[in-house]
């Protein structure tokens, strides 16, 4: 069966389009909301939001490949990303990384066995201060030592 | 000095509408919409000396002074909320603490050039600091501020935050315009500017979170008194926001011309653990990197910044100790650059990842003794031939780490190794 949105994510399709003076304009929180609902943007949801757009999808798959954040693949439960941009390097960001990699036994585009954890490693998410850290779905975790990764590790089902 | 953009970054629930309004928000947007007309307002804006804060310096009046009144088609006023640059961390800390006066500086501005629809264009991995303004813009709207004939003066005015996904392009405004019109974050030529083709090639402004959260403390306070704030062209305060080896790392808050050395040593702690300045990034990732011994009579406004070689950017004061490993921090940010280039203009596609390739192979020992002067002419290739600032932004750093650290460098070639290692 072709993907669709549920119905409640269809309602909020329509209430995103009609916030927006085009229609095309809504087109990253569109995908947003795809992602969310499928969990990545493959093949078939991308034509699936070419169609709710009414645009061609090799122009929605043109979006979706220029934008760090829409996956093209799946990820798992929590998608680890960890900041690597020069003043998180400066405080420790390179290992925090090789703690990850030996903690969760994967290597940097890996997702756990378990479909738990996904590891990458991304560009300044302004978060400097308080480096190094790093972005959990979408949460921030900041000022981390190893024994704070293990802790939230631990915390993450 | 009284603090214009951090005033009430302190105080508890900051966020809440009740909160703001008890600190005197909102009272600017009152007097805009009820008693000011928009012409008084750009002048207004105009006379305080305002200069826009993302980057670029641009002075704020003028650029909505370009935007053409007797336009039949709609006009956008789109606040860039896409802070990205490396180092970079101020506009999150006022969206997150302090959203109602992103949201009053953006409505300000909207009036300015008579814009229906405003957007808060956030970066999407700011997904805390969109939720809270979109709270505020809730609140906003519930109480009048934002809607049809606001406060019945008659004008009308919608503000949509909208986020972004992942590209740190999208902060340059005109890529931020193709996004925001659905598409990949490409940048266009300029001209036609934005004030007259911009957003689905209507008249559009953009402009930083940092320069709409000034504006209404300037309508409160009056033009004059910010402009005693600051140097004869640098006026007002301005956010600085530090990172890497420094003992207080943070957001602060200075009026300009403050003198650069002191406020590493003083505001901020200096160096921590006994060890020794020996470079600073001040003004973002894209910006030249500045030896200790340049330092010593830089004061932190526009003008001094850039006649030591640099420029003020965004205020990312990035801080490397006698640590530091040139070479790799010149790699890691030639990586960010290679990784953020949008792919458009071939010297900046090409070039980006090339200068990279040579600053990682320099790193990793396999580096040849023309590699410096490869890098260098790269370089020199890609400034001013590219359409957006971004090119520059990538050429600038790499040259300057080179000349500015060129025996450390040539070091790393001959003994095909790093003789100081970073942590």
């Amino acid at each position: 069966m072709a993907l669709e949105f549920s119905p409640e994510t269809y309602k909020k399709f329509e209430e995103t389009i009609a916030r927006y003076p085009k229609k095309e304009a809504a087109m990253l929180p569109v995908l947003c909301l795809a992602q969310k609902e499928f969990g990545y943007l493959g093949q078939e949801a991308i034509e699936y939001v070419a169609q709710l757009m009414g645009q061609p999808p090799a122009r929605v798959q043109g979006v979706v490949s220029f934008y760090t954040m829409l996956n093209p693949k799946p990820v798992g439960r929590h998608n680890i990303q960890v900041c690597r941009t020069l003043p998180c390097a400066l405080r420790g960001a390179e290992k925090l990384t090789s703690f990850l990699k030996k903690t969760l036994d994967i290597e940097l585009g890996q997702t756990t066995g378990d479909g738990r954890f996904t590891l990458s490693e991304v560009e300044c998410l302004a978060s400097c201060g308080t480096a190094p850290m790093m972005q959990i779905n979408d949460d921030y975790y900041e000022n981390l030592t190893d024994e704070k990764v293990t802790e939230i590790l631990a915390s993450l089902k | 000095m009284e603090k214009v953009l951090l005033r009430n970054i302190d105080v508890p629930d900051s966020h809440a509408l009740a909160v703001y309004r008890s600190r005197g928000g909102y009272r600017a947007w009152e007097k805009v919409v009820q008693s000011m007309k928009p012409e008084q307002l750009i002048e207004e804006v105009k006379a305080s000396g305002l200069r826009g804060r993302g980057g670029a310096g641009f002075p704020t009046g003028m650029k909505w002074s370009f935007v053409p009144k007797d336009s039949p088609k709609p006009k956008y006023l789109v606040c860039n909320a896409d802070e990205s640059e490396p180092g970079t961390f101020k506009d999150r800390l006022l969206m997150e603490k302090d959203p109602h006066a992103t949201v009053e500086g953006t409505l300000i501005a909207a009036y300015a050039i008579q814009s229906h629809t405003a957007f808060i264009y956030i970066r999407g991995e700011l997904a805390f600091g969109a939720g809270v303004l979109e709270r505020a813009v809730d609140e906003a709207t519930q109480a009048g501020y934002i809607g049809r004939n606001i406060l019945g003066s008659g004008y009308d005015v919608d503000v949509i935050v909208h986020r972004g996904a992942g590209a740190y392009i999208c902060g340059e405004e005109t890529a931020l315009l193709s996004s925001l019109e659905g598409g990949r974050g490409w940048p266009k030529l300029k001209p036609p500017f934005p004030a007259t083709h911009g957003l689905f090639g209507c008249p559009t402004v953009v402009n930083n979170v940092e320069t709409l959260a000034a504006l209404p403390w300037i309508i409160e306070h009056g033009a004059a008194a910010y402009a005693a704030m600051g140097t004869e062209k640098s006026k007002g305060t301005k956010l600085f926001s530090v990172s890497g080896h420094i003992s207080k790392p943070g957001v602060y808050e200075l009026e300009m011309g403050y003198p650069f050395v002191k406020f590493l040593d003083e505001d901020c702690g200096g160096v921590p653990n006994g060890r020794k300045l020996k470079g600073v990034i001040p003004g973002g990732g894209s910006m030249p990197v500045l030896r200790p011994d340049e330092l010593e009579k830089v004061n932190l406004d526009y003008e001094s910044v850039q006649a030591a070689g640099s420029l003020l950017g965004s205020g990312g004061v990035i801080v490397m100790d006698d640590t530091t490993c040139m070479v790799r921090a010149a790699w890691n940010l030639a990586r960010f650059f290679a990784h953020e280039s949008c792919g458009q203009c071939s010297p900046c596609r090409e070039g980006c990842h090339w200068m990279e390739k040579i600053f990682r192979r320099i790193e990793q020992g396999e580096g040849d003794k023309d590699d410096l002067g490869l890098i260098l002419n790269v370089s020199g290739n890609i400034m001013g031939n590219t359409i957006c600032p971004f090119g520059d932004a990538a050429a600038m750093p790499a040259a300057a780490f080179i000349k500015k650290y060129r025996e450390e460098f040539e070091e790393h070639i001959a003994q095909k190794r790093c003789t100081v290692r970073m942590e």
